[in-house]
């Protein structure tokens, strides 16, 4: 699988996340400046990471929604290539219409950073092929604005099709008020597009992936899982 | 034309700098001067002191005089480390105060040429219940988390207490770590004639001039209308100035590397020229500017953060450009290093400043305050002995303690911060010390940040030595060699005899712990007149430790008793209730003389903590510091999330053996397999056995805490400080 992570001004995460493919895949992703306007070939998946595209300024995503490289993530979104957006590149995404809805500030109007849970709500989209339906994982947050939105007739559409991927939830899997750190509706933490190959997630699984950062609960394999999974995927893709 | 007393000098160093010129200094030059020869540039107050700390060492690869200080972390990479203070500006401007604060100490390490990837926040905040409080304290968190997030580098751990002294005053204190392969080291003393001087990031506005003047006086209720004094950040640009100055040194193209902090292009340029023995041309006209009709000493002094200024060589000024386009960053080139040791400014042609370097950098006049020690054996005389108390006592004492605000969880604190960002982090805050991966080489580095201003107080020697000793025991604890540290002293005005007297005691007893426990002091910083109309602050020397665990990796975690555990004590059982948080919250005020420091105990703890470690004899280690053997174990029982029976029975151990601070002591959790060689390896140390780990509750003899009860004292957060929902 090729991983092309996409570094806007402020961005933050990207050096994280080419760790992470690193050390659960062995493999180097290329870094790809937000000024470019075209994906290196043979590109299987984009990242968007997380951090701080442009500072923040005017609203979280909105103007690396409209960096020169968008139009090709655009492009191969559209012929079915994965996306995937963590943190700030969840908001991206939205901002740039490639996934519905809006991400409002944390309910306690604070940075929430801490360890987290969230229950896995599909498992036939190709980032969640190696988990079972309703498990739990390990993956932290570290956001302010993370209060997933929509208005309620499309929400209601976006569980009927589906789209939801993960919830906050307990460990024991309970998805309610108290297992929802920031306020988001339906405790959503993750969505798919309608097509199933654009993910965007606030949670950080480049932040739960080795044993020596692993939390007492063991769940360090979240994260690794998480990146097998999307290779096995797109590999097997390639393979047809 | 102001006079020398408006520029923020005395009539004596005035009268000195028209001796080394032959004629009256003209005014952009005075202002320079002035803010060049204050208490925070000049550091003329405590300059003696200083050059009596512990600097030296094998380990040591740059010491004070650079941006920070450098220490060997195996494999050919160093750590290199600071610590700052941002006080005045925080009790302005608690946002950008903090924020700026942050931003600073990052640029500090950036100039070094190492990559940041861990701040540490030292927080001194008033009475709960002062109505200043609540704003302060949660504007300096939000500073600190809005800057430290954004910029991408964690906020991996920190120090926060609470006194009534800091109820004007807040103290910020900002410590950022950085890596750096030793090739790639960047210094501020080699510039050469012919290079090029460059400004790169933030154009230069009119925001923070003459900040460093302001950092030097007390602060009054005009301080409210030095709000122009106050920089603002911006993270972002400090982001892409980070990314850019990395790729920089990856290229090879920095000479020379200084941040623009206090007193901004003037001390950074002739700070590089005075160390370099260079003399240096700048011509202001250069100077990429934000507001119009700027004068020349307002582009001197500005303090307008996200600037770096830089040495290249001519032949490299394109290629540097070209990064800096990359990145969105102004690039300039603004003047040139020149033969001698003229410091020029020209200002569209004309030459409006020409001072010897030396003599604005080095030339300051030490000032040489009287000391005298106050009464403080008035104060030693004994406490009245413990009473013999009942069950409830303890009971009532210990929750009392979890729930004072600087025991407490400061999880509303750290939660807002991104501590995990970088993913290096092991052990982040929280924790008694916080443990970083070190990717380059395979170590770990332990940090612990640490300060006791209440045993300070009482006995400065003392005080001194015990917060910087207090580092030295948590990072041993956890398995880490010490191999550096950093101070930041912040104190009031050093003009009144007694005042000064605490600042040289406690600077004695840091310098005594740094020789005798062989760490040395690479960098640190010195806040002094922080004291308003109200009063002063108690003193106040942060300590930050930096220790070393080197692959193959093996520490202790704290926090992680497992059933059936034994628990151990280590040190001796003598301790004391002088200056400790059991006197605090319990008695209202301190008395007493704090324990003396004793270097042979502290070494020898040291050593046996790194066998433990080594040898993996234990699962958990916490090292006692405030409230104690008591506090101690509730707070390891909160984080392990299990209980103990302890054969530690209130009615026949007194307060003191309970909430006694001082001296090298911890208390361990060993597994079964592992009593005999841990027994074996404390042999000669003070050693005991106290109880079983197990249960939901913690049980002292008959006294039985249940871990909600802890749990519900330990989490009470400051009024209004608690979340929303």
């Amino acid at each position: 699988m090729q991983a092309s992570i996409i570094v806007f001004p402020g961005s933050n995460c990207d050096r994280d996340v080419g760790h992470g493919l690193r050390s659960a895949l062995g493999t180097e992703a290329d870094f790809v400046w937000h000024t470019q306007t075209e994906l290196p070939p043979g590109t299987d998946l984009v990242v968007l990471p997380g951090g701080f595209s442009y500072g923040d300024y005017l609203r979280c995503g909105a103007m690396a929604a409209r960096s020169p490289i968008m139009g090709a993530v655009s492009r191969h979104a559209a012929s079915g290539g994965l996306v995937l957006g963590i943190c700030n590149g969840f908001q991206v995404l939205t901002e740039s219409r490639l996934l519905p809805g809006a991400l409002l500030a944390n309910r306690t109007l604070r940075f929430i950073c801490r360890p987290c849970t969230i229950r896995v709500e599909r498992t036939d989209t190709p980032f969640t092929r190696t988990f079972r339906e309703k498990q739990i994982l390990h993956f932290p947050i570290a956001h302010y604005e993370g209060l997933y939105f929509l208005p309620g007739n499309e929400l209601l559409a976006l569980e009927k099709r589906r789209q939801v991927v993960f919830r906050y939830a307990s460990t024991d899997g309970v998805a309610d008020d108290s297992s929802n750190p920031n306020g988001a509706l339906n405790n959503i933490a993750g969505i798919v597009n309608e097509r199933g190959n654009v993910l965007g997630l606030m949670p950080h699984p480049e932040r739960a992936r080795d044993m020596l950062l692993g939390d007492a609960s063991g769940a360090h394999a979240d994260g690794t899982d998480f990146w097998k999974g999307i290779r096995d995927w797109a590999d097997g893709r390639l393979g047809q | 034309m102001i006079d020398y007393k408006q520029a923020g000098m005395r009539r004596s160093e005035y009268e000195t700098t028209v001796r080394a010129l032959g004629r009256e200094p003209n005014e952009t030059e005075l202002r320079i001067l002035g803010v060049m020869w204050s208490e925070h540039c000049s550091y003329k107050s405590t300059k003696p002191l200083l050059r009596t700390l512990p600097n030296k060492g094998e380990r040591v690869w740059a010491g004070p005089g650079e941006n920070a200080g450098i220490v060997d972390i195996g494999n050919g990479y160093g750590a290199a480390f600071k610590a700052e203070s941002h006080n005045h500006p925080s009790a302005v401007a608690p946002y950008q105060g903090a924020a700026t604060g942050v931003g600073g100490i990052i640029r500090d390490i950036i100039a070094l040429g190492a990559r940041p990837i861990a701040s540490m926040d030292g927080l001194f905040f008033g009475d709960p219940s002062h109505p200043r409080t609540q704003s302060l304290s949660s504007g300096i968190v939000s500073g600190v988390a809005g800057y430290g997030n954004a910029v991408g580098v964690p906020t991996v751990g920190g120090k926060t207490l609470y006194d009534p002294s800091y109820s004007e005053n807040p103290l910020l204190n900002a410590l950022c770590l950085g890596i750096v392969r030793r090739e790639d080291v960047i210094s501020s003393k080699t510039a050469q004639p012919g290079q090029l001087v460059v400004i790169l990031g933030s154009k230069t506005g009119r925001d923070g001039i003459a900040g460093a003047a302001f950092a030097s006086v007390e602060l009054s209720e005009d301080s409210k209308a030095s709000r122009p004094s106050i920089q603002i950040g911006d993270p972002f640009i400090e982001k892409l100035l980070t990314e850019a100055c990395l790729e920089l040194r990856d290229k090879g193209l920095i000479v020379c590397m200084q941040d623009m902090g206090a007193a901004g292009i003037t001390s950074s340029s002739s700070e590089i020229a005075a160390k370099s023995g260079v003399g240096m041309r700048i011509d202001f006209d250069k100077v990429p500017l934000r507001a119009e009709g700027m004068q020349p000493w307002e582009i001197a002094l500005s303090e307008s953060q996200e600037r770096m200024l830089l040495i290249v060589q001519p032949e490299d000024y394109e290629k540097m450009a070209a990064v800096a386009e990359r990145w969105g960053l102004d690039c300039a080139i603004i003047g040139e290093v020149t033969e001698g040791d003229r410091y020029v400014i020209n200002w569209f042609g004309e030459e409006i400043v020409s001072l010897p370097a030396s003599l604005i950098v080095d030339d300051c006049p030490e000032a040489s305050w009287a000391s005298r020690s106050p009464d403080y054996e008035s104060a030693w005389t004994p406490r009245e002995p413990s009473r013999s108390r009942d069950s409830s006592d303890m009971r009532d004492t210990l929750l009392r303690l979890l729930r004072s605000p600087s025991l407490a969880d400061k999880s509303w604190i750290y939660d807002q911060y991104d501590s995990m960002v970088q993913t290096n982090t092991i052990v982040g805050p929280g924790a008694p010390v916080s443990l970083l991966r070190i990717r380059e080489n395979g170590n770990m580095i332990a940090i612990a940040l640490e300060s006791d201003p209440w045993k300070c107080s009482l006995d400065p020697f003392r005080g001194g030595a015990e917060s910087f000793a207090a580092g030295v025991r948590a990072v041993a604890a956890a398995g880490a060699v010490a191999i550096g540290a950093t101070d930041c002293l912040n104190f009031p005005s050093p003009e009144k005899p007694e005042q000064f007297f605490e600042l040289s005691e406690v600077v004695r007893g840091i310098a005594a712990c740094g020789t005798e426990l062989q760490c040395p002091v690479v960098s640190g910083n010195v806040s002094l007149y922080n004291e308003s109309a109200s009063g002063r602050i108690l003193p106040t020397p942060v300590i930050g430790v930096v220790g070393l665990i080197e692959a193959p990796l093996s520490w202790i975690p704290s926090g992680n008793w497992k059933p059936g555990d034994r628990l151990y004590l280590v040190g001796k059982r003598e301790s004391s209730l002088a200056g400790s948080h059991y006197q605090n919250v319990i008695d209202g005020k301190v008395s007493g003389r704090p324990m003396p420091f004793d270097p042979e105990m502290e070494r020898s703890f040291g050593k046996l903590a790194h066998v433990t470690a080594r040898k993996k004899l234990a699962q958990s280690a916490r090292v006692l510091a405030g409230g104690g053997l008591a506090v101690a174990l509730a707070k390891e029982a909160l984080a392990s999330g299990m209980g103990a029976s302890l054969e530690i029975d209130p009615s026949t151990n007194d307060d003191v053996a309970l909430f006694g601070e001082g001296g090298p002591r911890a208390c361990y959790a060993v597994s079964e397999q592992d009593v005999a060689a841990f027994e074996e390896t404390w042999r000669g140390f003070p050693c005991s056995y106290i109880g079983a780990a197990g249960g939901e509750s913690l049980r002292f003899g008959s006294v039985s805490l249940p871990l909600d009860e802890l749990r519900d004292a330990h989490s009470s957060v400051p009024e209004n400080n608690g979340r929303r929902d």
